[in-house]
């Protein structure tokens, strides 16, 4: 037990410090050499948080606010300069929010959709074990009947977090599996149902119908469901990000997000444009590849990570 | 994919178009655009910032040219420094003299090796009849040698794989058993691995060493944004990459991995990804995307599409009863069908030079062909050749055998009405085919200046204005000559 939690935060510090590496190590570089906001210096600050995937409008936002403040004697060189960025994003960032919105009373059902290969398999695998941990009784829904085996994908992480399943058949309705998953956990008495959807670009309106479809006939059996709805997106992505989350949440209500391997040296920073676009805020980061490897959203630390 | 680039750049040139000069000042402004764009499409920082003094040296340092406006030169300098940066068109794979070609994919997790190894397979067999070995060696994912193995019989493609063994030991052995079985191509699919994760990185270093391949390509997603830059010169570190595989091209991400990649790891994008079937695999053509991104459309693609959704006869034919005024509602239906063979119309839109951006935010409903398939399949066959008799109870009954309202039904009649009308500029398309070079190569000059071969597309839509203005006119001038029988009256 003390060893899983050890290694736990080993895995978070690990995650985080290569989270660090890329826009942390330059600006400390740029902070420590203890310049004045010059014209290099904002290139290179800009440049940074490009690179982080932040996006234009927030980076130059970001700018001119500095230059005005700096210019208004509001900010000095160093670590208030630190200070001011930090709070810059930070703000973007909403409060804390609680991981999922339980239902009152009856199953929770969490529908986990995104494009081709953001991590929406591995994040389900990752969030039942998660519930099971502190004490809920999940059922994860194999409901991705298009990729070629997907459901034996997730059949094998269900054994391994040692969760209840509920299969479709390759190429069968999966409106249908999420149906019976939610019919499953309600006669079996689970208290949550993670719902794996197959992957889609949002572009494809015939394959975005389909979700449409699932939640109805979710809803069929349980009107209130489903309580989330998490989009999950892959720290790498870049600007795209914001249009898959619009179109998302435009026709399946997206209710929060999920970033994928933040473990790599992606920053994930475009979830910053997309909270402030679409107000979607970050429930869980995934940062490896096990069952251990998925964290509450901590958007203090995201910020922190990100200018450490 | 490329629409919101090419807007940007739609109005960047517009503004130069309204200045006389090129100087300093307003090329530097209007770069500033150039860079936003390319930055909001995912394009790497440091490959924007080289990119733009590359044009801004060229573009400041050129005489203005007699008879070429700022805006148009301009347009060729970003263009040309576009081509430049992507490289020469490159999707040949080197073929072993002797005993099998080995193939190996490597990226990401989540960048579609599995299921480009199946499309890359399908594509050898097909096109270039080779017999392929496609080797599952993704130890790491559950179930990916499921996925491969049943995508393999998809695409009639034997699938090999060992229990027990290391990645390297297995491709090592695939490789034996291909030479051995006579087999042309083996393509290796590696598993998905971050390139900060040293473990899985020497691993596949170590499959490289083992079974020497002649092809080692990497495989990276089109939404990737700035990390791309990291993840790829980390994987050409430890892999000597021949060449790049971009996948999801079929959504709507602006793409910029694009032109940073083969500029990151100077190797060309061999092939890229436009559908989830297995035959959506393609060579990649770079100055292709340079004229898409520039919003100079993609008329080559546009007619490769076209040719292979409709046979010879059948355009033939079409051609005549248009001709002839015969055009009809079976006629109508076949087209139907055959756009959406065609793929996403708001895609096809695209590609036609300058509608891009002017479509890009019309809401097209493909559903909607589908329905008038349906609602012509309920018609007789007078009905189809006689569209202008179908009368109030023939569209009821027509509505109810479709399951359609009479509303739709109606709506149907009217938009057939509208295409026989459009129907005239047809011509200019046909003029426009005439007037490409018949090897569909175009020259650098043609391209800098694809107004003079290409129609104006205002003056395209400025005509339907025209028709519909003449049409309104028409309408009006009978509703007043009535209005005034009747005050006589």
């Amino acid at each position: 037990m003390f060893r899983a939690i050890g290694r736990f935060f080993e895995r978070i510090k690990e995650g985080l410090s290569k989270t660090r590496q890329v826009i942390g190590g330059a600006l400390r570089r740029l902070i420590g050499a203890r310049r004045t906001i010059d014209a290099a210096f904002l290139r290179e600050l800009e440049d940074t948080l490009l690179a982080a995937d932040i996006g234009v409008a927030k980076t130059e936002e970001i700018l001119a606010d500095l230059q005005r403040r700096y210019r208004a004697g509001e900010v000095a060189e160093g670590e208030d300069l630190l200070r001011f960025l930090k709070a810059s994003l930070r703000a973007e960032l909403a409060a804390e929010e609680q991981e999922l919105r339980f239902a009152a009373q009856g199953p929770t059902v969490v529908l986990v959709v995104g494009v081709n290969g953001a991590g929406k398999t591995t994040t389900v695998a990752k969030l039942a074990h998660r519930l099971r941990a502190i004490g809920r009784r999940p059922l994860v829904a194999a409901a991705d009947t298009y990729r070629a085996a997907a459901i034996e994908q997730l059949s094998v992480w269900a054994q391994r977090a040692r969760v209840e399943i509920v299969k479709g058949e390759p190429g069968g309705d999966a409106a249908a599996v999420a149906y019976d998953a939610v019919a499953a956990a309600q006669a079996r008495g689970c208290d949550t149902v993670l719902i794996d959807t197959a992957g889609r670009l949002h572009n494809k309106e015939h394959l975005m119908r389909e979700l449409e479809k699932m939640r109805r006939v979710i809803q069929k059996r349980l009107p209130e469901a489903p309580h989330d709805v998490l989009l999950v997106l892959d720290a790498t992505a870049g600007q795209n990000a914001v249009q898959q989350a619009k179109v998302f949440k435009e026709i399946i209500g997206v209710t929060g997000l999920v970033i994928t391997k933040l473990d790599g040296t992606a920053k994930g920073g475009v979830a910053i444009t997309v909270k402030r676009e679409l107000g979607l805020t970050v429930r869980y980061i995934g940062v490896g590849e096990g069952l251990d490897d998925l964290q509450p959203f901590d958007p203090d630390a995201f910020v922190e990570a990100i200018f450490a | 994919m490329f629409e919101f680039i090419s807007e940007r750049f739609a109005s960047v040139f517009e503004r130069f178009r309204k200045q006389q000069n090129l100087t300093a000042d307003n090329i530097r402004e209007g770069l500033k655009e150039v860079r936003r764009a390319l930055l909001e499409a995912d394009v790497a920082v440091e490959v924007v910032r080289e990119f733009l003094q590359r044009v801004e040296s060229k573009a400041i340092g050129q005489q203005l040219i007699a008879g070429v406006t700022p805006a148009q030169q301009i347009v060729q300098v970003v263009h040309d420094e576009l081509i430049a940066l992507m490289g020469e068109p490159d999707s040949e794979l080197p073929w072993a003299s002797a005993g099998p070609t080995v193939i190996l994919l490597a990226g990401l997790q989540g960048s579609g090796k599995t299921t480009t190894a199946a499309k890359l397979a399908h594509l050898l067999q097909r096109q270039h009849q080779k017999r392929v070995l496609l080797v599952a060696a993704d130890l790491q994912r559950p179930a990916a040698i499921e996925q491969l193995k049943t995508l393999g019989q998809q695409v009639g493609c034997p699938v090999f794989h060992r229990e027990g063994l290391r990645p390297p030991e297995l491709c090592a052995q695939a490789v034996a058993a291909a030479r051995q079985g006579g087999q042309d191509v083996v393509i290796l699919d590696t598993a998905g691995r971050l390139h900060v994760d040293e473990a899985l990185m020497s691993e596949v270093a170590e499959v490289h060493a083992r079974t020497q391949p002649h092809a080692t390509l990497l495989v990276v997603d089109a939404m990737t944004g700035q990390d791309a830059v990291n993840s790829s010169k980390a994987f050409h570190q430890r892999l000597p990459l021949t060449g790049v595989i971009v996948t999801k091209l079929d959504g709507d991400a602006r793409g910029g991995v694009i032109v940073s990649l083969r500029h990151v790891v100077g190797r060309p994008i061999k092939f890229v990804g436009v559908s989830e079937k297995l035959d959506g695999l393609q060579p990649f053509h770079p100055d292709r995307y340079a004229r898409r991104i520039l919003g100079m459309g993609d008329i080559l693609t546009f007619v490769e599409r076209a040719k292979q959704a409709v046979d010879d006869e059948q355009a033939r034919r079409l051609e005549e009863r248009i001709a002839k005024d015969k055009f009809d509602l079976s006629d109508f239906q076949e087209q139907l069908r055959a756009i959406s063979r065609m793929g996403s119309l708001k895609d096809l839109l695209g590609l036609i030079p300058g509608l891009g951006a002017k479509f890009a935010q019309l809401p097209i409903d493909e559903k909607v062909f589908k329905r008038y398939s349906v609602i012509i399949d309920s018609m007789t066959k007078w009905e189809r050749a006689h569209p202008e008799l179908i009368d109030m109870s023939r569209r009821r009954r027509i509505a109810m055998g479709a399951g359609a309202t009479t509303a739709e039904v109606q709506a149907l009649l009217k938009h057939f009405e509208m295409m026989k009308k459009m129907m005239g500029k047809l011509g200019d398309v046909q003029e426009l085919a005439k007037r490409l070079p018949p090897d569909g190569e175009l020259t650098k000059e043609r391209l800098a200046n694809p107004q003079s071969f290409l129609p104006n597309p205002n003056r395209l839509l400025q005509k339907r204005e025209d028709k519909e203005a003449l049409r309104k006119y028409r309408a009006e001038r009978k509703r007043k000559a009535k209005l005034r029988k009747q005050q006589r009256r």
